[in-house]
């Protein structure tokens, strides 16, 4: 009798090494410009996004930004102390895998990119950014809202999206007040970035006042709630928030109305997409999410951007494409500023940006934060998000720098195929 | 009370699910003393061609109930054949080879099936309609639909079924002469190789009724929604013993079950704020947060597999399972 046992335990390791051989196609080539005419100066800006996989379509999406960017750009016909300056786009695929991202990184920082606009996830920004801050090369990120990010102590490290810190804070207040929440449950599904968001909602609604009943986890590949939603069913919560995805949150819904579980249904920017309506169905009405930055058509300049974007790719914009714009303008204007595309005079001039972009107005905290992010919560209605209202996102705490190294490590993320 | 049995529901519905797949598991390793991995995205493929089937069958304005069950048989025809194909190809080249051979294949096949599913599917999240009426009714508190008490029916009488097909009838027979020496049953006439390739198509149409149940209940369907649950399939069928029907049936319910109590209860009863009370070192942290769980649900895996080590540590053969002779 031992053998089928034996047979089993190989089987069960062979399994799982199947689980990991699983990957995605190699990397397609990287999207450059023709080469330019000699005597204009190069400026490489290096775009790193994942361009396969499931999140192919958000990457795609953010490389389009950056492109429009570039254009706009060499539009301006700068001259950096005298020469004519030519800005080349270096896009590559990061697959939205930690360790992908730093492969990507290293080959930016060996091929001499001035700066980088990247990652989109959390997950491949943070491990990125120390290879960028060891090179000093500047990093601004469109996308990563994790807020360990900025906390790492680099001077190399910017982003123009309102952070989780910002995101929960505010969730956790909006949860407290207009949503009139006094007991809430916690879900999150354990990755970087919905483990983070969850923790960060959960400190604002206990320091508003709400008292946390349940706190449970599920995974990113979960398809069954039905035992922790009831062991929260026999809490009576007001309210039940969901730090996660929409592959989670959809069918999340739509168990809480078969279980009879009437509390409403709060989840960060990871629910908040069409899929989630897709997926709950009629049940996914009366949920709430919340988005960092204001809805595109609110963006001082996101209706002409939009028009743009139509007009060269005949598409429509997904989701980060015009922080991504702005991302490489804000660079091209400290370049600007320094008269130089030398990394360490744009360094110089990053924290100094005070730029009117389409998504609003960029500034940088101390950490590299983007000060005053705003955040718009919506609500479905009819299978659609309608935003309710937008909130300039609380300026990020003063107490934060030092401790440049202590966040580091720790906060190295795992799930490769993790979003934001 | 009510929320202990609407525990209990939820894991007899999981429970049921898995004890579905594991029937597929353990029937072929009952027959062959192969573990079939690719038999979790044969489920993958019955729910996603079955809801390939659903769209333009509603189109034609039948009924619900009808449109279900002709989807379902579509399901069932393309994974039977699928099941036919996958022996033919995958493992009747190995059948002497030694048992690591065709353990390799069966994970080169789940691979394959996975990407070309992934090819004709895409990458998306798909939404299965629900056919059958979803508003729950109240059993003393709990909530359950008409489509979890199918599930649990459809098990039992899925189990019972293959009961009576292996021990009373000829089919059986000529199935269990085989598992027991193939050269043998040969010589007495059974053409192993049809039983064989019987074993696979009954399994996979098995496998495409299991599909189209779990794609309904949760409402999603996934091109990788078959890796998982074929894992925690074969889990419940080594802890009811693999090779034996009744156990894939008893491990899967017991699976389940362990799961939906443990994550419903391990964390209250591992919160160490209960105990603020008699350590008084605890008292500020828990009245700032009064859920301190060491064990959350977080762990609900854990539970599951923790059992699975004890029940093996002292039943090596699972809950039912039989001292096996080993095959050649």
């Amino acid at each position: 009798m031992n053998v089928p046992v034996k047979a089993i335990s190989i089987s069960i390791a062979a399994a799982l090494a199947a689980l990991a051989c699983s990957k995605e196609a190699p990397p397609p080539p990287a999207v450059q410009a023709p080469a330019p005419p000699p005597p204009a100066l190069v400026v490489k800006i290096g775009h790193a996004a994942p361009l396969t996989g499931p999140q192919a379509h958000l990457g795609k999406d953010n490389e389009n930004g950056a492109v429009l960017a570039i254009e706009d750009a060499n539009a301006e016909k700068l001259k950096f102390g005298g020469r004519d300056v030519k800005f080349e786009l270096m896009s590559e695929d990061d697959q939205a895998d930690p360790k992908q991202g730093t492969l990507v990184a290293q080959k930016f920082v060996d091929a001499k990119v001035n700066a980088v606009v990247g990652h989109l996830n959390s997950g491949t920004t943070i491990p990125a950014s120390k290879i960028y801050n060891d090179a000093g090369i500047p990093e601004v990120s469109p996308s990563a809202t994790n807020p360990t990010y900025t906390k790492q102590g680099f001077k190399t490290a910017f982003r123009v999206m309102a952070n989780d810190e910002q995101q929960g804070k505010v969730l956790g207040n909006y949860a407290a007040n207009q949503l009139q929440a006094k007991t809430v449950a916690v879900i999150d599904d354990k990755t970087a970035y919905g483990e983070g968001v969850a923790a960060e909602f959960k400190k604002a609604a206990l320091a508003a006042g709400v008292k946390v009943v349940d706190e449970e986890h599920t995974d990113d590949k979960a398809i069954d709630f039905a035992a922790i939603l009831t062991k929260i069913k026999g809490k009576r919560p007001n309210l039940v928030f969901y730090g996660g995805m929409d592959a989670q949150g959809g069918p999340m819904a739509a168990q809480m109305k078969k279980l009879g579980l009437k509390s409403k249904f709060l989840m960060a920017d990871g629910g908040c997409t069409v899929e989630f309506h897709k997926l709950a169905g009629a049940a996914g009405d009366g949920a709430y999410c919340s988005l960092p930055g204001v809805p595109l058509d609110k963006m001082p300049g996101g209706p002409a951007f939009k028009d743009k974007y139509a007009k060269k790719f005949n598409a429509d914009i997904q989701l980060y494409a015009p922080y991504v714009y702005d991302a490489v303008m804000v660079i091209v204007e400290a370049a600007k500023r320094a008269n130089s595309a030398e990394p360490a005079k744009i360094l110089a001039e990053l924290p100094k940006t005070n730029y009117q972009g389409v998504t609003g107005n960029i500034s940088f905290d101390e950490n590299g934060d983007i000060k005053n992010g705003a955040i718009t919560l919506y609500t479905a209605k009819d299978g659609k998000w309608e935003p309710l209202e937008t909130i300039g996102g609380a300026p990020a705490e003063a107490a934060a720098p030092a401790a440049p190294e202590a966040a580091a490590p720790a906060a190295a993320p795992a799930q490769p195929a993790e979003k934001k | 009370m009510d929320i202990l049995l609407q525990q209990v529901f939820n894991g007899l519905t999981l429970g049921s699910i898995y004890a579905l797949v594991a029937l597929g598991y353990t029937m072929v390793y009952g027959i062959m003393g192969l573990i079939n991995f690719a038999h979790g995205e044969v489920v993958m493929i019955g729910a996603l061609s079955a809801l390939a089937a659903t769209k333009p069958l509603a189109a034609s304005g039948l009924p619900g109930p009808l449109v279900a069950l002709l989807a379902l048989a579509v399901a069932v025809l393309v994974c039977m054949a699928l099941g036919f194909t996958i022996e033919r190809i995958a493992y009747r080249p190995l059948r002497n080879a030694p048992r690591l051979a065709p353990l390799i294949t069966a994970i080169g096949v789940s691979i394959v099936l996975q990407q070309v599913a992934m090819l004709i599917w895409g990458r998306n999240y798909f939404s299965v309609p629900s056919l059958l009426p979803a508003a729950p009714h109240d059993v003393f508190g709990a909530e359950i639909t008409d489509l979890q008490i199918l599930i649990m029916v459809v098990a039992a009488l899925t189990m019972a079924g293959l009961m009576l097909l292996v021990n009373r009838t000829r089919l059986g027979r000529a199935m269990r002469a085989t598992a027991e020496n193939p050269a043998i049953a040969g010589l007495m006439g059974v053409d192993a190789n049809r039983i064989v390739s019987l074993t696979f198509v009954i399994g996979s149409a098995l496998a495409a009724l299991a599909g189209v149940l779990v794609s309904a209940n949760y409402g999603i369907a996934h091109y990788q929604m078959g890796f998982i649950l074929g894992l925690k399939a074969f889990t419940a069928a080594v802890l009811g013993g693999i090779g034996n029907l009744a156990g894939a049936m008893l491990g899967g319910v017991l699976l389940g079950v362990i799961e939906a109590l443990g994550a419903g209860y391990i964390g209250d009863a591992t919160n160490v704020c209960t105990l603020a009370h008699v350590l008084p070192g605890l008292g500020d942290m828990c009245a700032a947060d009064p859920t301190q769980s060491l064990l959350g649900s977080n762990y609900q895996d854990v539970f599951a597999f923790f059992v699975l080590i004890v029940v093996l540590i002292f039943r090596p053969s699972g809950l039912m399972g039989e001292k096996v002779s080993e095959r050649a």
